[in-house]
């Protein structure tokens, strides 16, 4: 594999990592989400990277173009994006909601609070 | 953001150009980049804007959230009702030759109103969405 | 084609910097505003690879829409620094978690196809298809619109109702009049 592939791939690994790393370690709320947000582009990153041919023009046609990347991996990346931020919503009017409750969205506050979480 | 005189007649100026920007992202899909997750997003943004500058519930007079609730369940049956007029012209559930004269034609036809289906559905969830957001806040001060 | 490479290889770090900055700051506002900057960036890291598409969705949605409702969420919850973890040694255990797992995963790239190659088994399969007949059987000249609409238009229908329901969801959360005088008048 190229330079570059292992490149692109380490980061993509790294990213995941970072984000993962983060919903399990960090005490707020929106930092875990946040965290999710980071894991899931590394996601989309590595998709896109499996789409990618060297060389290749973006998957529109163009007259006398024949080696265009894969649109297969675009389109299910490009509705998972938006699918993304509908599902990130939900988790931040839970988190709204979880404020209002307890006062706070430090998860370690909260485990104080209610000791059956 | 009421003090910012500058800040509240660019973003008024921007507005029409982000609607318009977005209609052509939703009806230019079919040859560039752009579709109805790109221009539906891109719609309600202009929606925010106005909501950061005037506040949610002047943005609210002019998109009240029983017509964002009708047109974004109006969206997913628009989509769903594409695929059963298919169905009662013959052929399989989604499958748009049927829709035109011939293939290709019922191909275009059926793309487009899917497409629409789908920005409809996105423009208006998102702008649910974040106005119940920022409506959540105005009551302890602005959310902006 | 070796600029090309370059401003890859640069996009590619920029994301690493980013991500470590948006997990080593403490105060959240900072890290949400981090986080626009990140998906930007990975906006242009998408096109590089040639998915227009999908960078112009990730640059309104990732950089706009989800910055904002980070943003307004904030405005709800009050703007609080992140607590120093007191229990350092317990902050321990999610490193050795997330080394273990990405050593696993980094040895899984050795087998998998070269990065960029024409005839990797995702090329093979459909694509050949959706490129060659696309302009025959549908005619539309953006192959992601054809996909998206038309070959996985079941596919996308589904999302679509993920999408309503998530705002149905939202909706029923924190949707309607608040009862936060009452709560006041319980206090």
């Amino acid at each position: 594999m190229s330079g570059l592939g292992v490149w692109n791939y380490l980061i993509i690994i790294f990213l995941m990592m970072t984000g993962f790393y983060m919903v399990i370690s960090s005490s707020n709320l929106i930092k875990k989400l946040i965290g999710l947000n980071v894991f899931q582009t590394s996601v989309f990153f590595l998709y896109i990277s499996f789409g990618y041919i060297e060389g290749s023009a973006g998957p529109v046609y163009v007259e006398g173009v024949d080696l265009y990347s894969n649109p297969l991996t675009h389109v299910l990346i490009l509705t998972a994006i938006v699918v993304g931020v509908a599902t990130i919503s939900v988790g931040l009017a839970l988190i709204i909601r979880i404020k209002e409750s307890f006062g706070t969205i430090e998860e370690d506050d909260l485990h104080k609070m209610d000791s059956s979480l | 953001m009421n003090n910012h005189m500058i800040l509240r007649v660019v973003g008024k100026f921007l507005i029409p150009y982000i609607m318009l920007f977005g209609l052509y992202v939703q009806f230019h899909g079919d040859f560039g980049p752009g579709g109805g997750f790109q221009a539906g997003v891109i719609f309600a943004s202009a929606f925010v804007i106005h909501t950061l500058l005037f506040g949610v519930r002047e943005t609210q007079k002019i998109a009240p959230e029983w017509i964002l609730k009708a047109v974004s369940s109006a969206g997913v049956l628009l989509y769903a009702g594409v695929g059963v007029a298919s169905l009662f012209l013959g052929a399989n559930y989604l499958d748009y030759d049927v829709l035109g004269a011939y293939p290709v034609a019922g191909q275009h036809l059926g793309i487009i109103l899917v497409e629409f289906g789908v920005g409809l559905t996105v423009a208006s969830v998102i702008m649910l969405i974040f106005f119940t957001f920022a409506a959540r806040g105005e009551v302890d001060g602005d959310v902006s | 084609m070796i600029l090309e490479q370059l401003i890859d290889i640069f996009l590619l770090a920029f994301l690493a910097i980013i991500s470590i900055a948006i997990v080593r700051i403490r105060d959240v506002f900072s890290a949400v505003m981090l986080f626009g900057i990140y998906s930007l960036v990975s906006a242009s890291l998408f096109l590089m690879l040639a998915a227009a598409d999908v960078a112009f969705t990730e640059a309104a949605v990732g950089a706009g829409i989800s910055t904002i409702l980070m943003l307004a969420t904030l405005g709800l919850t009050g703007r609080e620094k992140e607590k120093m973890l007191v229990k350092k040694k317990i902050s321990l255990l999610p490193l050795v978690i997330v080394v273990v797992t990405g050593a696993t995963l980094i040895y899984g790239i050795v087998d998998l196809p070269p990065f960029g190659g024409a005839d990797n088994p995702a090329q093979v399969h459909v694509t050949p298809r959706y490129t060659q007949q696309s302009m025959s059987e549908i005619d539309v000249p953006n192959l992601v619109t054809a996909v998206l609409a038309s070959y996985r238009g079941f596919d996308t229908l589904g999302e679509v109702v993920v999408i309503f329901t998530a705002g149905v969801g939202v909706l029923l959360l924190i949707g309607g009049r608040r009862r936060r005088e009452e709560k006041h008048a319980d206090e």
